[in-house]
């Protein structure tokens, strides 16, 4: 336990250290900040007609007006809490199968292991963006589908990393010996397996969260989205069909774009600091730019 | 185990992610709420026609026994009728492949290119100012959502460029400029910005894991040994560590064909290019559940043959990994 809870800190020491990992964690925090508090910060109502269709930005509307006649800024804020609620949400359902599946495959190797292992790797091969398509389509556009359809497909990676992973820490010492003296399966995985793979879990399970809003972009934009849950992913589809592309109403278009990528590119970072943090060759590099210049060798002295 | 067996192996692998995708089709339209019938949006349906239909697409028989009749059509090449044109699916899937493969090959084959150039170039000039910029640039392509990028280019780029942002061809050119050489640029004018979206969205991805694997290498004992040789850094770099780390990004640049096909329906639901992307995105619209049944079987197999050739190119790259 102890041991844990020095690597726990030295990982994380190592992320306070890269500027990545403090930079993707303070615009998290921002953007989680500004979707919970958008109820009371949001400047109009999420259903409150305002003004013109695609009035051009101005001082009582910053990023002008949708295709309803909505403020977007407003849109903007309400739409960060839906679309953080289905990254967060698939994510975590893509861990607990994932998770599951990677452990139980891993502890127990054997025909477990070949016939878990045989189906991630059919579900690696399927193109997921496609098949959420035909399973949104027959499931119906609701958030929860969404977040459920989101998880179900992405957890084959979770599920090989944490696999390779079990499958190292199963054969250290400490589980041998515990196992010697009795421990059973469960306890065995939830008190020692567990810990030892957290930190990676938590790791892809930060990019799935990236992933997971990306997909959810895709789906929506695909005419999939729930339409009562205003998510960044359905307002760049309101714009684009109803269009705003013509009109030239750029305000109704870039800003979700850009607030995707924001946020995939601080939880990318978040998460490959974290992921880099714990794979030790990374650390090593015998290659770099800065070269080292020998010590000029003094010319011979005269009187030698 | 000997390449042959190998060989044997992977192909054995690709039949059954088929096999699989093909189960999955039919799970998934089996196991919704009614059937095929319930969601036929025709108001003269009456009972009768319902019926009719159901025994047509052998509804009323014992689920295991449709199984067998589905796997038993799909062998032969019946992939069931549209509901919309009422047409057999299979050929009206081909025309949308033919067109849609050079554009996601000349996207594909763009950000490969320009892909590893960078991701070279960053791992080697690692801590400069070259590398911040190419790995930023890299992950804000990577970041932005496809169909946002593609709706960009529309926006901004289109215009000054005087490139087409809709369709494959323009329907007018036999009148205007017929001839042969006319149709090829008037094509390619129309690939352009489909492709370009495809490969600068990818062009991101490459070269992050371009970098990153290149970035391995460098701790390996073999890059120290060339570089105690007084090897340059570029010789270091272009002799052992792109060689050795051309295996995982070979894998990784086929793991990432999942994400072509997820885009090729994205960019052509944006461009309206009659691709096998746009079918399916249509189809979704109309519920012709057969039609996407159709068009996702047909993605699904492009993408494990891809894997396929990426799996038997590998036995060239590394004869190691048969074993």
């Amino acid at each position: 336990m102890s041991a844990n809870r020095v690597r726990d800190n030295a990982v994380f020491a190592a992320l306070r250290g890269s500027p990545q990992a403090v930079f993707g964690g303070t615009v998290l925090a921002i953007v989680v900040l500004i979707a919970v508090l958008a109820s009371w910060i949001a400047p109009y109502g999420e259903h409150q007609r305002v003004g013109e269709v695609f009035a051009h930005p101005s001082t009582s509307h910053w990023l002008g007006l949708d295709d309803g006649g909505f403020d977007m800024l407003t849109l903007m804020m309400y739409g960060a809490r839906v679309s953080l609620i289905v990254g967060f949400a698939a994510a975590l359902v893509a861990m607990v199968i994932g998770g599951a599946v990677g452990i139980v495959a891993g502890f127990f190797g054997g025909k477990i292991d070949t016939l878990l292992m045989r189906l991630t790797d059919y579900f690696l091969a399927i193109p997921d963006v496609p098949l959420m398509i035909v399973v949104a389509a027959i499931w119906g556009r609701s958030l929860r589908n969404i977040i459920l359809i989101i998880g179900a497909i992405y957890w084959t990676s979770t599920a090989r990393v944490v696999r390779a992973q079990v499958k190292s820490v199963r054969e250290r010492g400490y589980i041998r010996r515990t196992r010697v003296i009795g421990a059973s399966n469960t306890r065995l995985i939830m008190r020692h397996v567990l810990p030892q793979v957290a930190p990676l879990l938590v790791a892809t399970g930060v990019l799935m969260v990236a992933y997971a809003i990306f997909a959810e972009t895709a789906i929506a934009f695909l005419g999939l989205g729930d339409p009562s849950a205003v998510s960044w992913g359905l307002l760049i589809e309101n714009a684009f069909s109803r269009d705003a592309v013509t009109v030239g109403a750029w305000w109704a278009i870039v800003p979700p774009g850009i607030a995707v990528a924001i946020v995939v590119v601080s939880l990318t970072m978040l998460g490959t600091a974290i992921e880099d943090a714990l794979n030790p060759r990374l650390r090593v590099s015998h290659v770099s730019v800065r070269r080292f210049r020998l010590r000029p060798i003094p010319p011979p002295r005269e009187d030698a | 185990m000997r390449s042959s067996e190998y060989v044997v192996r992977r192909i054995a692998f690709a039949i059954a992610t088929i096999f699989v995708a093909a189960t999955l089709n039919f799970v998934i339209f089996r196991a919704a709420p009614g059937d095929a019938t319930t969601a036929l949006r025709c108001l003269s349906c009456t009972t009768e026609v319902r019926a009719q239909v159901r025994q047509e697409l052998g509804l009323d028989k014992s689920k295991f026994q449709q199984y067998l009749i589905y796997l038993k059509d799909l062998a032969h090449g019946d992939f069931g009728r549209s509901f919309q044109n009422r047409q057999p699916v299979l050929p009206q899937l081909w025309q949308p492949l033919k067109n849609t493969l050079p554009m996601l090959m000349l996207g594909t084959l763009f950000s490969i290119f320009f892909g590893l150039i960078t991701g070279i170039v960053a791992a080697w000039r690692r801590g400069t100012l070259v590398e911040k910029g190419s790995v930023w640039i890299g992950l804000a392509f990577f970041s932005l959502p496809t169909q946002w990028l593609g709706i960009m280019f529309i926006l901004y780029l289109a215009g000054p460029l005087g490139l087409p942002t809709n369709g494959i061809s323009d329907p007018y050119l036999a009148y205007s400029h017929p001839g042969l050489w006319a149709e090829l640029t008037d094509r390619l004018s129309h690939m352009v910005l489909p492709s370009l979206t495809l490969g600068l969205v990818l062009y991101g991805e490459y070269t992050l894991i371009t970098r990153s694997a290149l970035l391995e290498t460098f701790g390996e004992d073999y890059v120290l040994t060339a570089r105690a040789k007084g090897l340059t850094t570029w010789q270091i770099v272009r002799r052992h560590a792109l060689r050795n780390s051309l295996l995982p990004i070979t894998t990784l640049i086929f793991l990432s064909l999942g994400f072509v096909a997820a885009g090729s329906i994205l960019i052509e639901a944006v461009f309206n290019y009659p691709g096998i992307g746009l079918l399916a995105y249509q189809s979704v619209f109309q519920k012709d559940y057969p039609m996407l049944q159709g068009a996702f079987l047909v993605i699904t197999s492009s993408i494990v043959i891809a894997n396929l050739i990426a799996d038997l190119l590998y036995v060239r790259l590394d004869p190691r990994i048969v074993e």
